[in-house]
This record gives C-alpha cells, sequence and structure tokens, in this order.
C-alpha cells in the first residue's frame, strides 16, 4: 500500500497492550484538527484497539493494513 | 461528545500481577476520554507508595506458567514444573519469580505499573486512598505519590453511583 500523507509518524512497534493506544492518544493531543497520524505497531491487539479507540473518541481511522505483521495505521483527528 | 463516560475501580490486592489490571484499565479509559476513579483499598493501597515492592507469589497461583525470559527461544518455551512444596518453602523464590516476571513484561513491550500509574496521574486518574486501611496499616499520605486524595467507602460510591462501569479487582 503506498504511503499516505500524514503530518505525524508514531513508532509503536515492540510495544505491548495498552501501550500503543496510551501513546497515540498522547500524539493526538498535541496535534491540529484534520491532522493525520501515521502509527505502527507490531501487536496484533492493536488492529481492534484502534478501531474501538477512534470509534470511543471520534478521531477517524481513515485506514489500515497488515505488512507482514506490522499493522500500519492513519488515524485523522477530529 | 456527550457527557464523559465514567469508570470506577476498586483495587485490592497489592502482588504484581493484580498491580496491572486496574493502571490498565485506568490509563485506557482516561485515553478514550473517560473520568476515572481508583479506590485503593487494602493490600491495593501499597499500590499508590512511592516507591511499588509489588511481588508476584506463584505458591498461590498454581496456574502460571513458569517459564524462563532468557536463551533461546525452544529454551523459553518450556513450561518448568514446580511443585506448590517447592515454591512455597524455598527462601526467595518469589523474589527470583519476580525478576523474572519483570523481564518478561519487558521483552515482551508491556509496560511498568510505575510508567502506567505516571500516565494515570498525567491524566487526571483520580486515585483514592482508603483512610481505613492506612490506618489499619500504618501509612501516612506523605507516603504516597502526590495527587493521592484519602477517603472512605462513601467517597468511592458517590462516584461509582453516576459511574457506567464499577469494577473490583
Amino acid at each position: 500500500m503506498n504511503d499516505m500523507v500524514h503530518e505525524q509518524a508514531l513508532d509503536c512497534k515492540g510495544l505491548n497492550c495498552p501501550l500503543p493506544i496510551l501513546k497515540t492518544k498522547k500524539q493526538i493531543d498535541a496535534m491540529q484538527s484534520g491532522q493525520v497520524l501515521k502509527m505502527e505497531a507490531t501487536d496484533p491487539g492493536s488492529v481492534n484497539d484502534v478501531n474501538a479507540w477512534t470509534r470511543r473518541t471520534g478521531n477517524e481511522l481513515v485506514s489500515h493494513s497488515d505488512d507482514g505483521g506490522i499493522y500500519i495505521f492513519y488515524i485523522k483527528k477530529a | 461528545m456527550s457527557e464523559p463516560k465514567k469508570m470506577a475501580l476498586i483495587a485490592s490486592k497489592g502482588t504484581l500481577d493484580w498491580a496491572y489490571p486496574p493502571f490498565i484499565l485506568a490509563s485506557t479509559a482516561a485515553a478514550m476520554e473517560m473520568e476515572v476513579a481508583v479506590f485503593f483499598t487494602f493490600y491495593g493501597l501499597t499500590l499508590l507508595k512511592k516507591d511499588i515492592k509489588a511481588k508476584v507469589a506463584p505458591a498461590t497461583n498454581p496456574a502460571m506458567p513458569m517459564k524462563m525470559p532468557f536463551g533461546p527461544q525452544g529454551f523459553q518455551n518450556i513450561e518448568w514444573p514446580m511443585p506448590n512444596v517447592l515454591m512455597g518453602n524455598v527462601p526467595g523464590f518469589e523474589t527470583m519469580a519476580t525478576s523474572m516476571m519483570k523481564q518478561t513484561f519487558k521483552n515482551k513491550g508491556v509496560a511498568t505499573i510505575e510508567e502506567l500509574r505516571d500516565i494515570c496521574i498525567e491524566s487526571d486518574v483520580k486515585l483514592i486512598g482508603c483512610q481505613m486501611t492506612m490506618d489499619v496499616f500504618g501509612f501516612e499520605k506523605d507516603d504516597f505519590v502526590d495527587g493521592v486524595d484519602v477517603g472512605g467507602a462513601a467517597t468511592f460510591l458517590e462516584f461509582a453511583a453516576e459511574s457506567d462501569i464499577q469494577l473490583f479487582i
């Protein structure tokens, strides 16, 4: 998949629950509305967790993909 | 967004394994923009101390997988049969099991209890120490990290009555 345009990037590879969510939240808080964060994780649980977190917080999960065990999320700040 | 969801937790246990659930849930709920209060009572109260000394007690957790956090993967995958008599009676077994569990958590990218607690404090989770347990155990408010509130059952119940999620851990 092509790299999507994003303003910020966050590497959560190797981190386990709940760190990818906690770090994503912190990063998103520091961004402007409409900006996109690219977050990469290796925790398979992060797929469901990021979906749940974005539904709950109103931020938009623009796309996510699995690149051979690395999960890539593009999240647009509400 | 409408009125934020609220979560009320009771943290009643002070071992390393049981220290995780309240801090994981509280930090994550705060990240999901919920209002969170955690009431620390009995052994859970020790998790508010400036220096957390929580250990894991294998003798009382017979289902705990006993694995080595080092060496080749095949070796790490072995589950060692540990008889209860050994776990309960060998001096230093708890200390060893505790450092192995901490190493395993580190290897697996799991946060430390201290990190999760710091995130809870940063994200305005209310940490409430049980006054009665403090009196019984001889703890002072100064023994705890900054930002801890002190209260009793009614303090917890007032918040819990308004909460969407209430869990006893």
